[in-house]
């Protein structure tokens, strides 16, 4: 049994490979720090995804080649809230749940998107802020939800967990490419997905989401976030004491001065 | 110098927390409040997010008040037996509060209900003030002393049942008063990160008529107790008091206080209290025009 499936196996699994490496080139994706660790000093991060385009027979073809390189964080469930103006103040009017939005999106592309794909194939691979998906819950109006993505985006983007990066990747003898993504000191602990696709003639000719990058908070950053989470009395009771012996230590050293 | 603050989940200048820390508790030496009214907008501004800036800010305040609370202990300004009503009020007003945040935050009002809170509370205490402070200050001016007030306490005090005698306030009045009193600022520091210092004096001198020289020293008592407890009921329910943040405000606060305490020993009371109004004024101004005017953020994100 096992082996009749391993052999079903053997024999389906070549074949988009082969049928790729025929005529297709190949994508070697790689980035300059697989983990990223947020301890005392951690200001943010600077990410080098790089690679290499391998080409059928090692030649480039002729025509131009378009690299987007496309970083994105974990999703999670959100409440988008839009403050209005009632009776002469503004508070919290409208709001929409979203189911999966991403903690950080980053997208760097060659050229600008627009011109290196057509408005389908950028939104079926959700290339660029506009483009995202954030999977609404309930029956809203496209306008609306339109609204709401873009007040999420312009926050998020002052922030800098979203950015949009139009010709920043490089690419050298149409072989290697590079593309620089900050991250800021506001990024959530997950699991990062790096996404590079290889576009020609409005094409996407290969995608590569391969790449990982694991952020998460170690040593005495992560100690105090298990502690206020998981051990909240404790964690309360050591604030209370330590800020009772600051105060008092304060005034005795004052009083001796 | 930038450190990581890992639960409000962002780095921040160490300078610019103490420095806001100090600056705060030089406020709080001066004035015997315990300044988390400006502490908390200031940590919002800044990018903390506003949970977290409450909650870190009552531990701070718990700091702040604590060498107060031995200064006026030592002179007998404390009343313990109406500090003690305050306290039960106060415990019991941080709990309620605890469940008033939760349901707010559901509702998705939590902010505008606090800065309404802090528009009326501060431009209320803050108009009371400058009013009273700037009524001595002209009369000390022009040589005519002002009119003692008549009556001792409001007259909704004196009508609620059942008196004690708290003998260092010097009053006979129902412990229903103390205890509304407490409660009402105990809700407050759980909602806002405040201790209460710039309500409770008023309050204490003008509706309880407490005797002026034990109004501090038991307003900081009660604050000490109701900041503790807020800091527990925080880490037990929204989790948001952030250590490192508060460690760093309580070294400038701490230090700024001792500062501010000798510094109030040199100026004129009644300009001292003309200041405060100034700035409680100015806070109230600032909410005011994020209420009104324009809102720093049109869309907020609430993670779910």
């Amino acid at each position: 049994m096992i082996a009749r499936l391993l052999l079903i196996l053997a024999l389906l699994l070549p074949l988009p490979a082969m049928a790729q490496s025929a005529s297709e080139p190949k994508l070697v994706p790689d980035v300059s720090q697989r983990n990223i660790n947020i301890q005392s000093r951690f200001t943010g991060a600077e990410l080098l995804l790089f690679g290499a385009i391998i080409y059928p027979r090692g030649v480039a073809p002729s025509g131009q080649i378009d690299v987007a390189v496309v970083l994105r964080g974990p999703t999670r469930p959100i409440i988008v809230r839009e403050k209005q103006k009632v009776a002469g103040i503004w508070v919290n009017a409208d709001s929409i749940d979203f189911r999966s939005a991403p903690a950080y999106y980053a997208i760097a592309s060659s050229r600008p998107i627009e011109k290196i794909v057509d408005a389908r194939t950028a939104a079926i691979y959700e290339l660029g802020l506009k483009r995202l998906q954030l999977s609404p819950t309930g029956e809203i109006e496209t306008r609306e939800v339109r609204r709401f993505t873009n007040g999420l985006v312009d926050l998020n983007q002052r922030d800098g967990l979203f950015a949009e990066a139009p010709g920043e990747v490089d690419i050298t003898d149409q072989v290697l490419y590079r593309a620089r993504l900050t991250l800021p000191s506001s990024v959530p602990e997950g699991k990062y997905i790096a996404e590079t696709l290889l576009i020609r003639d409005g094409r996407v000719i290969m995608a590569d989401d391969s790449v990982v990058v694991e952020i998460s908070k170690t040593g005495f950053e992560r100690f105090v976030t298990i502690m206020a989470q998981d051990y909240g009395l404790l964690y309360g009771a050591f604030a209370v004491l330590i800020s009772l012996f600051l105060g008092w230590f304060a005034g005795y050293v004052f009083n001796r001065l | 110098m930038d450190i990581y603050l890992p639960i409000a989940g962002l780095s921040v200048n160490i300078v610019v927390i103490i420095l806001l820390g100090g600056a705060v508790g030089m406020l709080s030496g001066m004035f015997g409040v315990g300044g988390g009214f400006l502490t908390t907008p200031l940590l919002i501004f800044y990018g903390i997010p506003p949970t977290v800036a409450a909650a870190s800010a009552s531990t701070q305040v718990t700091g702040a008040s604590v060498s107060g609370v031995f200064a006026h202990m030592r002179r007998g300004g404390v009343d313990f037996h109406m500090g003690a009503v305050l306290v039960v009020g106060g415990l019991l007003g941080t709990l309620f509060g605890a469940v008033l945040f939760e349901l707010l935050e559901t509702w998705g009002q939590a902010d505008t209900v606090i800065n309404i809170l802090y528009t009326l509370l501060l431009g209320g205490i803050g108009g009371l003030m400058a009013k009273d402070a700037w009524q001595s200050v002209s009369a000390k001016r022009s040589g005519k002393p002002v009119a003692a007030s008549k009556r001792r306490h409001h007259p909704l005090v004196a009508s609620l049942p059942g008196r004690w005698r708290f003998y260092r306030s010097g009053l006979y009045i129902s412990p229903l008063a103390p205890l509304i009193l407490g409660f009402l600022t105990g809700i407050l520091t759980m909602l806002l990160g405040v201790g209460g210092g710039f309500i409770m004096v008023p309050a204490m001198l003008y509706i309880l008529g407490m005797s002026a020289n034990v109004v501090v020293g038991t307003s900081l008592f009660q604050i000490l107790f109701v900041t503790m407890s807020s800091t527990m009921v925080h880490s037990l329910t929204t989790r948001a008091v952030d250590i490192v943040l508060a460690i760093f405000l309580l070294i400038g606060s701490v230090t700024g206080a001792q500062i501010g305490a000798r510094l109030a020993q040199r100026m004129r009371p009644d300009y001292l209290r003309l200041l405060l109004a100034a700035i409680v004024l100015i806070v109230a101004l600032r909410m005011a025009l994020g209420l009104g005017w324009q809102p720093d953020e049109i869309y907020t994100v609430q993670f779910l």
